[in-house]
């Protein structure tokens, strides 16, 4: 196969023309771009006259570390500084290190465009939300030092990412289950630091510390289950549907009081001992009968001639699933299985309503106390925006991975244009 | 002929779930360094037969010997004949999420437990012999279905098998590239490897089989020398399909 030359371009016609021919090409096109237009510009005049002169952000601005941390204690509180520092740096260097390493037929491309873009997003927001916080000054610098220490690393890492050897990379995909048992060190205590209880988690930490226990843990398990769905032992069969279809017709918040009376029961007395733990677990529960669904038609998707090669090269099942199946049955299944892992973030919002402060139930303390009276509408806002920025770092994860994953850019390319 | 039985089927009989019998008794003896290429019309049960050979489809009734291990439902028996046994298939069953090498290297590094980079080297060299050395890196999704077919024979190659089946190889090619495959099987044909073919290419057949099997209706009707199955088929099944595709 000869690499053919790029398709010709066609010169791009004038702004001003362009934006004639997109919006008003024909009367009706006109007159929908003008309502459409109209409205916008009422909703967006509306919302910033709100914002800028009948909201009172000082419900935020005095209650920034409560939607942060919520209750945890103040002399504890480096550890949770220190954690943050070791995301932003392992962020920082994986990112670079992606830069780095491009897949064996593409070439490397240290810094896109989308990443310079990225960059400049992250550096302005961290340099104007602590300013719109009124935070202290010394927190404001702790916040710019992090950042600029994820985008040093970034710039480092994609520099000179390419000089570790090709026999030392796969090891460093370990900093982050390393780094998320630290984490889970640093916020709970043990191994010398004093213990922090669960019970005084809360705000944006408890949500994180609930739905990425719940992500790690339901996707293997969903994964499992996917597979005994589809096994031929018939008792593992028909306990995979079983799982399934109860979970899936069940309301999470009804299975949320279910656990909080009697999964004590059902779990060794150590893994469940108190009642943030206790809704971790019903929420990978409940999420992994949904991601047994997404991989399910990943499976489905995939060829009976992937296993039969597979089969007759001599690998085993085991062998057979793990580097055969699963891999392309899991990048069918990303989309969906990464669309249950958003559902699932915003699922946490259910914890407030079994008592526990996280994001949405220290909203609702906040919003009780009587000194920040009738202040919803901006408590509301800034909660939206946070989910928000939770989902849309899952959802580019997810495309990123999708891209690097995807086995032939090339065919689908082609495939696209042809559609 | 001297050299030892490598396949030996007697009688083997294959009922599908739905009741549909796919094989009445068929029989093939192939020896050591023999290429047989199973002719038939469709649904005369060639895949299926070829498919028995290396537990991917079981049978009910008869017998297969591979390689001296007898097929049977013992798990052990399967793998052991799945190392020994190569297999290529009409729809190539690339690993697309690896690379040419990748696909190449899996089964060795996996079941053989050979070291990686010896694996990588032979890999290579086995892609040279097949004419695609300059896309190791690339993915199958990047290779022409004949590149593809190549590159599955020497996947199958990699495992070092004592036998080579080709279930319809060049079937779901484009005309312009049957040739190429064909070349690659032609050669190691010349180099002695024991191979089983199902194949409606008759050229193919005159030029490179030791002997030809005609299947109908679940049976091995005929097998017969080349020259003596093309000219005076003895069996009128034969007859009957020959004058088919000529």
């Amino acid at each position: 196969m000869s690499v053919s030359s790029p398709p010709p371009r066609t010169a791009s016609p004038p702004p001003l023309h362009r934006l004639r021919r997109e919006l008003f090409a024909t009367p009706l096109d006109g007159v929908i771009s003008i309502v459409l237009l109209a409205g916008l510009s009422a909703a967006a005049v509306a919302f910033l006259h709100w914002a800028t002169s009948q909201a009172r952000w000082a419900v935020i601005q005095a209650n920034s570390n409560l939607f942060a941390i919520g209750r945890y204690p103040l002399e504890q509180q480096w550890r949770l500084w220190l954690l943050v520092t070791l995301l932003a740096g392992a962020t920082g260097l994986s990112w670079g290190l992606l830069r780095a390493w491009p897949r064996a037929d593409r070439r490397a491309q240290p810094w896109p465009r989308n990443d310079s873009i990225a960059a400049a997003l992250l550096g302005a927001i961290s340099l104007y939300v602590p300013l719109a916080l009124h935070a202290q000054p010394g927190i404001q610098v702790r916040w710019w030092a992090i950042t600029a220490l994820l985008l040093l690393l970034r710039a480092a890492a994609g520099r000179w990412g390419a000089l570790v050897p090709q026999q030392l990379r796969p090891m460093l995909a370990l900093i982050w289950p390393a780094l998320y048992l630290i984490g889970m060190v640093l916020i709970s205590g043990g191994l010398g630091l004093m213990q922090v209880p669960a019970a005084e988690w809360g705000g944006l930490m408890l949500t994180l510390v609930e739905a990425s226990f719940a992500i790690l843990l339901c996707f293997p398990l969903g994964v499992l289950l996917a597979l005994g769905r589809r096994s031929a032992l018939p008792l593992l069969r028909w306990g995979s549907v079983l799982y399934i279809e109860f979970i899936r017709g069940a309301p999470l918040i009804t299975l949320l009081f279910l656990g909080q009376n009697i999964l004590g029961f059902l779990l060794p007395g150590g893994l469940a001992p108190d009642r943030v733990w206790r809704a971790a677990w019903v929420l990978t529960f409940f999420a992994a009968a949904y991601v047994a669904e997404a991989v399910r038609t990943g499976l489905a998707a995939l060829p009976p001639g992937q296993l039969e090669a597979a089969r007759s090269l001599g690998l085993s099942l085991p062998q057979a699933l793990l580097h055969v199946v699963l891999p392309q049955a899991l990048r069918v299944a990303l989309p969906a299985t990464v669309g249950q892992f958003i559902t699932l973030l915003q699922d946490t919002t259910l914890l407030s309503l079994i008592g526990l402060l996280d994001l949405l139930g220290i909203a609702r303390t906040v919003m009780a106390n009587p000194a920040f009276l009738g202040r919803n509408a901006e408590v509301y806002l800034v909660l939206a925006i946070l989910f928000w920025c939770c989902c849309a770092a899952l959802g580019l994860g997810s495309r990123a991975l999708e891209h690097r994953l995807n086995p032939s850019t090339l065919a689908t390319n082609t495939t696209a244009l042809k559609a | 002929m001297t050299a030892p039985l490598m396949i030996e089927a007697r009688g083997v009989e294959k009922w599908y779930p739905n009741g549909f019998q796919a094989l009445r008794g068929a029989d093939l003896m192939v020896h050591q360094g023999e290429v047989v290429v199973i002719m038939g019309p469709s649904g005369s049960g060639k895949s299926t037969f070829i498919r028995t050979f290396n537990g991917l489809e079981d049978f009910q009734k008869g017998s297969i010997v591979v390689d001296g291990i007898t097929l049977s439902d013992d798990v052990r028996h399967v793998d052991a004949i799945r190392r020994e046994v190569g297999m290529v298939f009409q729809q190539f069953n690339l690993f697309p999420h690896l690379t040419v090498l990748e696909n190449v290297t899996l089964a060795p590094v996996l079941v053989r437990r050979r070291p990686k980079a010896e694996v990588q080297q032979q890999a290579l060299e086995l892609l040279e012999r097949v004419g695609i050395q300059h896309q190791a890196h690339k993915y199958p999704g990047q290779l022409s279905g004949g590149q593809q077919q190549r590159v599955a024979i020497a996947r199958s190659l990699c495992m070092e098998p004592r036998i080579m089946l080709f279930d319809e190889p060049t079937s779901a090619l484009d005309p312009e590239m049957v040739q190429e495959v064909l070349a690659v099987m032609q050669e190691l044909a010349r180099d002695g490897m024991t191979m089983v073919v199902v194949s409606h290419e008759v050229r193919f057949a005159r030029q490179v089989a030791s002997r030809v099997a005609l299947m109908a209706d679940g049976e091995v009707v005929e097998v017969a020398p080349p020259e003596q199955f093309f000219t005076a088929p003895s069996h009128e099944r034969s007859r009957q399909f020959l004058s088919q595709i000529a």
